[in-house]
């Protein structure tokens, strides 16, 4: 039943974060499952952006250690590795709550650019490149390939060849996702993916999430504010206050947890029983 | 018009010298936003380098020419790796700190390359006698004849083909997409998985690899050099970034050649002793009305 347990692909383990006397993040550990869709959610300021800041490599955190498990070979220590390592090795993606495009680059170049490594490898230091040699042509073509298929995926083929920051707002959340996968993750970390978008924008993203775990079989763990969508799409949730883990479980546990249902209306703990039983009305 | 016609063809060579120094300005300015003020010393040093090959190149009979030199050609290659170490061995290189800093790490290796040539080669100045030497008769007018000399037109046709590698580069090639998402933005850049700094490195060595097949270019035209050359020459080259608008790459090319065109018929129509007041004055009547260059972007603010 608790599968993430038994194959996380991320472990987190007393992961704290201080910031001068500032304590972010307070001894948190979580498990991630491989082929879950994982959100974690809590009131603002609980110290979600600040946990992905720490898996992506923005902060070194202060104490903890949070582990990458490949599905074979060995697992990589993320608070050791320098930011393009993570994704480059350790293949962990992330889009962000504000987006951050490549603006001046085309639809299509955003997504080479996260294709980067294998492409400077093909080009044997640019040299190749510049030659045309027959390594680097179908490295390239290997790429925009798999771009095609992201942009198919997305619904922005016809925009390829667009700059990317003159998308419309639902379509720049959809490419950086899609720019995200073009890394080949592991790990997909989503910030507020659902945030700013419309109803059937919103839903679409539902999709196109599910899609990615079923076809993809990567884990997906997002940030999300919209309770609907959490409770909907993820196998798991993980419920931060104050930069404290105070839940973890089942969206279904998570629902029924006097402790998150305090943490949302804001009630301290001994008026707790009151403040649930007039919830659950 | 004979004489306008040759002052053309010489403003059009050494303005391609300024175009290839100025294209290393613009672009470390493109990824990291600072003036890299070591880049002229960097020239200098390609110059000599140049001069102290083609001295042994002689000493051990290699006389043709074109052999000579490409090999040349490629030698001033092996000060680029000065570019990378100034990004490396800067107390910034690794990590994002206040722009302050670089900038001093720039002056400091411009001092740096200065007094090692001075106290290495002497700080008298340097001659290579000629080593391309004849041209083509472009046509008589009267007793005025229009010459284009062979080093014209090597020089011209170096900067041509450096430029066309150049552009394929930063528009076809991996590093060149990498490098234009370092330009944009160097966090989300990193956790697409390009590794910035050997990004950023490369784009140092880019630049100095030109400023030193610059020098080249420049021992070759005047047959002169001294310690001290990459100073004007590098900041006539800065201002060309400048003038073309700092950040582009046609710009700096642009750049370069206007201010070239604008020394040369400065010396040859009025007097040679105020040809850099007339280029620097130039730059600041152009940056009046186009404060960011003749084909530079505007500043967009990130929101």
């Amino acid at each position: 039943m608790i599968s993430w347990h038994e194959d996380p692909v991320l472990k987190v383990e007393h992961l704290t974060m201080r910031f001068g006397g500032l304590v972010a993040i307070d001894d948190v550990s979580f498990d991630v499952g491989r082929h879950d869709i994982t959100a974690l959610i809590g009131p603002n300021g609980a110290g979600k952006t600040t946990v992905f800041n720490c898996i992506t490599g923005f902060y070194k955190p202060t104490e903890g250690t949070m582990e990458l498990r490949q599905p074979e070979g060995p697992a990589f220590r993320l608070e050791r590795l320098d930011d393009h390592q993570i994704n480059a090795s350790a293949r962990v993606a992330r889009t962000f709550q504000n987006i951050r495009l490549f603006a001046g680059m085309t639809v299509l170049e955003n997504l080479m650019v996260a294709q980067h490594n294998g492409l400077s490898r093909a080009s044997a230091l640019t040299v190749g490149a510049i030659l045309g040699l027959g390594n680097f042509a179908r490295a390239e073509k290997a790429a925009v390939e798999l771009a095609r298929h992201w942009l198919e995926r997305v619904g922005l083929v016809s925009r390829a060849d667009e700059p990317a920051g003159d998308l419309p707002y639902g379509d720049q959340r959809r490419l950086e996702i899609a720019r995200a996968m073009c890394t080949r993750p592991l790990l997909l970390c989503l910030d507020e993916p659902a945030a700013g978008l419309n109803a059937r924008e919103s839903d679409g993203l539902n999709e196109l999430l599910y899609s990615i775990r079923e076809q993809e079989k990567i884990a997906i763990f997002l940030i999300e504010h919209d309770m609907s969508v959490v409770m909907a799409i993820s196998d798991h949730i993980i419920v931060l206050d104050y930069g404290k883990k105070i839940a973890d479980g089942t969206p279904k546990a998570i629902r029924d947890d006097a402790s998150v249902i305090a943490a949302y209306l804001g009630v301290p703990d001994e008026e707790l029983p009151d403040a649930v039983s007039e919830v659950r009305l | 018009m004979a004489y306008f016609l040759q002052q053309l063809i010489n403003g059009i060579a050494l303005g391609s010298i300024y175009g290839l120094i100025a294209i290393g300005y613009t672009m470390v300015y493109g990824i990291i936003g600072m003036i890299n003020f070591a880049h002229g010393d960097i020239f200098m040093v390609g110059a000599f380098i140049a001069l102290i090959a083609f001295l042994a190149l002689m000493a051990l009979g290699v006389t043709m020419i074109p052999l000579a030199l490409l090999i040349v050609l490629v030698v001033p290659w092996r000060s680029p790796p000065s570019g990378a170490g100034q990004w490396n061995a800067s107390p910034t290189g690794r990590y994002a700190n206040p722009f302050a800093w670089r900038l001093i790490t720039a002056i400091g290796m411009s001092i740096v390359l200065q007094n090692f040539i001075q106290v290495a080669q002497g700080a008298r100045v340097k001659p290579l006698q000629p080593v391309i030497t004849g041209g083509y008769e472009f046509f008589k007018d009267g007793d005025f004849t229009v010459i284009i000399s062979n080093i014209q037109i090597l020089i011209v046709v170096t900067t041509l083909v450096l430029m066309t590698a150049f552009w394929l580069i930063i528009s076809r090639t991996a590093l060149g997409r990498a490098q234009r998402a370092c330009e944009q933005d160097r966090l989300m850049a990193a956790l697409s998985g390009v590794n910035v700094d050997r990004t950023i490195s490369l784009t140092f060595v880019l630049g100095a690899a030109l400023a030193a097949v610059a020098g080249l270019l420049y021992l070759l035209y005047y047959g002169v050099i001294d310690f001290f050359i990459g100073f004007v020459v590098g900041i006539k080259a800065f201002t060309a970034a400048v003038f073309g608008g700092i950040g582009s790459l046609p710009g700096a090319m642009l750049g370069g050649l206007v201010i070239g065109l604008i020394e040369t018929f400065w010396s040859a129509y009025f007097t040679i002793e105020y040809k850099d007041v007339a280029a620097f004055s130039m730059l600041a009547i152009v940056l009046i009305f186009f404060p960011t260059g003749l084909l530079g972007r505007p500043e967009v603010e990130k929101v």
